[in-house]
């Protein structure tokens, strides 16, 4: 249960993730070309089959043209005015917390990822990404007693290079879609998660992304591979400074489950969304898909879409094993400008799977939310279900709100079932609410909370409060 | 007989007011003063303004006081929020209390409720605290704590949306309530329970308008005073035996009222 008290000591405040951090930084020059690539590569000490993999990637989305189906306006990218690799200077090799940058620990103090022994969050081991590299992750010998592995994906390059040449890009192929050509071109850090047979981990994992650089792109690639009866919880956050000029943020995540297991991936995505005439933010392009491999495994995905000033995501089930179940809960709130194309796709393809999906988009402001969606059962999909519900709350006269479900069955016997609604906060709940001694923006609050309730429940304890703060404050001012 | 003397001061002094919607008048110069311990009933037609007037005096959005005043223990508050008469004891019993999807009742109900006590600088309650003071008034208007777990009114029948009215009036403890048909939709059963839970919040220091068709809810209320309104304005006032001849009579009887002034 989310308490709508948190809401009210938080109301007030501006982005309060909008610092940066004064620390010296590695880049590398602007621009992208083989070079470029190979220059990333060489940083990174990889092998080379994984430069191999960049290049291949770089080719194909040379071929490739931007998307334009989505709904959403902006100004062109020149991707050759972007820096692909920058890094807080610091030491070669890091053994240990100590010697990491007090200020880039101070960072993460700040935005409440408290990453030193002392301080650690108890129940949540986490993989603090400052720009291209990962800093820290925090539990990771208690995590290895169970066999788990979580650390930084450059690492995971390192000493799992065989896992990683088994999987990666098997979810999410470099020729997928523009973005994911890109980043696979380019990908700098994330995280990977390795969860061997039969292992519940035994804590929460997270991963923090801090965009600090103004001029430099963030690329994370993330892994997750759950072996057979197996399952993870795994969160992820992120932030950025305020910068008047746009930063592009285009991630890959790729999720793997085998038989009877179980992934639950969540997010609360708070990037930089511009400010109210729509100057500055994130432009987020991100391309997020699952694979239920396995019979009867579960790969499930719950987001929190605040920031940003561009939202571009549709994370994704593959449902190959029969029986295999895919779930996404989503809510995206848009205020001023800001502008998100977000939902999902459930491919049915192995018989009796089964998924769900709600959608709840908020628009305040002059902003636009879209939900998008494609569910579809394929020829060996019998017995596959799906159900669908999508609702839309407008705030103001002049948001707007669009859904496009697109269905495709190639499978008779199977069902899918979608139900949309739009909802407009009315005068008369506020008055009713107002009329009780509540004040205006907690009305709001109360209200739209009300609304997400349904995806709140999906969300570990922590993010749940944490959404529900989030809410409140990017609605500040949003009405009347 | 407004006007004669009385040992307290008012609660409630509404003064020659006027006011419109959409630059349509609706209230034409009202007055209207309530004493603590008193209990007063507004009839009249449907759309004769009685509903506007308890809405303004709540401070509903939609509506513009064009003239006159409404003093709240003797302080103006025309332009008072709505959430500020309600936290300083102003209750309004919805003719139609309002859905709120998502909304946890018992949540509403503490928010509600600690509104009103930081106003009266008590201490705010924890939900544990709260669902103590909450199923003690339950008893009041023999609710079931299983609404409590519910939206805000989402899915309750008629009558159980006027309880939950009359529920909150018990957890605000106002000074003054305005109960807008609050017997519409009720069966006699439930009318008796609403009726008696009224009774049982006010007393001596707090006063109550009742907004009414009916005979059958002053019959379980008897009021002090009985104002008949019609197109915007009250054109009669009279005590308890004015509803009956109303009755009996109809509506058309008071076509032929002048206003008193």
């Amino acid at each position: 249960m989310v308490n709508e008290n948190l809401v009210k000591d938080v109301v007030k405040e501006p982005y309060k993730y909008g610092f940066v951090t004064d620390i010296e930084t590695e880049k590398i020059e602007k621009g992208l070309n083989e070079d470029i690539i190979k220059l990333i590569s060489q940083k990174k000490e990889e092998p080379k089959f994984l430069l191999d993999f960049r290049l291949k990637a770089f080719k194909k989305w040379q071929k490739m043209k931007e998307p334009d189906w989505a709904a959403l306006g902006y100004k062109k990218i020149d991707y050759q005015d972007i820096i692909y690799y920058s890094a807080p200077k610091q030491k070669e090799k890091i053994s240990s917390l100590d010697e990491v940058d007090p200020k880039l620990l101070e960072t993460f103090d700040k935005l409440g990822i408290p990453l030193t022994e002392q301080k650690k969050l108890t129940n949540v081991a986490v993989d603090a990404v400052f720009d291209s590299v990962s800093i820290a992750t925090t539990f990771r010998e208690e995590l290895a007693e169970h066999g788990v592995i979580f650390c930084s994906i450059s690492e995971a390059v390192k000493n799992h290079a065989d896992l990683i040449e088994k999987y990666l890009g098997t979810v999410v192929p470099a020729s997928d879609n523009y973005f994911a050509a890109l980043n696979s071109a380019v990908f700098s850090d994330g995280s990977f998660v390795y969860i061997p047979k039969g292992v519940t981990c035994p804590m929460d994992l997270s991963s923090y992304f801090r965009i600090n650089s103004g001029d430099s792109g963030q690329f994370e690639r993330t892994l997750i591979i759950a072996e057979e009866s197996s399952s993870v919880s795994y969160l992820e956050g992120c932030t950025a400074p305020m910068f008047d000029t746009n930063t592009l943020h285009a991630a890959v995540v790729e999720l793997i489950a085998l038989d009877d297991s179980s992934i639950k991936y969540s997010t609360v995505q708070n990037w930089y969304a511009g400010d109210e005439e729509g100057i500055g933010g994130i432009f987020n392009f991100v391309t997020k898909r699952g694979k239920c491999l396995g019979k009867r495994s579960k790969i499930s995905w719950s987001q929190v879409e605040t920031g940003s000033a561009i939202t571009w995501k549709y994370p994704s089930c593959l449902l190959l094993g029969e029986e295999s179940v895919g779930e996404f809960y989503s809510v995206a709130l848009t205020n001023n400008l800001q502008q998100a194309d977000t939902g999902t796709k459930m491919i049915h393809i192995g018989p009796r799977t089964k998924s769900t999906i709600v959608s709840k988009g908020i628009s305040a402001g002059n902003s636009k939310n879209s939900y998008r969606g494609l569910v579809k059962m394929g020829t060996k999909a019998a017995g596959s279900r799906n159900y669908s519900q999508c609702d839309s709350m407008l705030i103001g006269d002049q948001a707007s709100a669009n859904t496009f479900p697109y269905i495709k069955s190639q499978q008779p016997n199977s069902e899918i079932e979608h139900e949309a609604s739009t909802c407009r906060i009315s005068e008369d709940q506020l008055f009713y609410l107002q009329s009780r001694g509540i004040e205006f923006e907690e009305a709001v609050s109360m209200m739209v909370s009300g609304f997400c309730r349904d995806v709140f429940n999906q969300l570990p304890m922590e993010f749940a409060a944490e959404a529900d703060k989030l809410l409140a404050l990017k609605l500040e001012g949003s009405v009347g | 007989m407004q006007s004669k003397m009385k040992e307290s001061d008012p609660i409630l002094e509404v003064e020659n007011l006027s006011a419109s919607t959409d630059n349509l008048p609706i209230l034409k110069g009202v007055s209207l003063t309530v004493y603590p311990g008193e209990i007063h009933a507004i009839m009249g037609r449907n759309g004769c303004g009685k509903s506007t007037l308890s809405k303004i005096i709540a401070g509903h959005p939609s509506y513009n006081i064009t003239n006159g005043d409404i003093k709240f223990l003797g302080e103006n508050i025309n332009s008072l929020e709505p959430e500020e008469r309600s936290q300083s004891g102003i209750f309004l019993g919805f003719q139609y209390p309002i859905e709120i999807p998502g909304v946890s009742n018992l949540e509403f109900l503490r928010v509600s409720t600690n509104a009103r006590r930081k106003f009266l600088k008590k201490e705010e309650l924890d939900t544990f605290d709260f669902e103590e003071l909450v199923k003690e008034k339950l008893e009041i208007v023999k609710m079931d704590p299983a609404f409590l777990s519910r939206s805000v009114n989402q899915g309750f029948s008629g009558g159980e949306k006027k309880r939950n009215e009359i529920l909150q009036m018990a957890l605000l403890e106002p000074k003054i309530a305005i109960l807008d048909e609050t017997d519409s939709g009720l069966d006699i059963d439930a009318l008796r329970i609403v009726a008696s839970g009224i009774k049982k919040i006010s007393n001596a220091q707090t006063a109550i308008i009742l907004i009414t068709h009916y005979q059958r809810l002053l019959d379980e209320i008897k009021p002090n005073y009985v104002h008949v309104m019609s197109d915007g304005q009250i054109i009669k006032t009279g005590e308890s035996d004015l509803a009956l001849e109303l009755e009996e009579k109809g509506y058309e009887w008071t076509d032929n009222f002048v206003k008193e002034t």
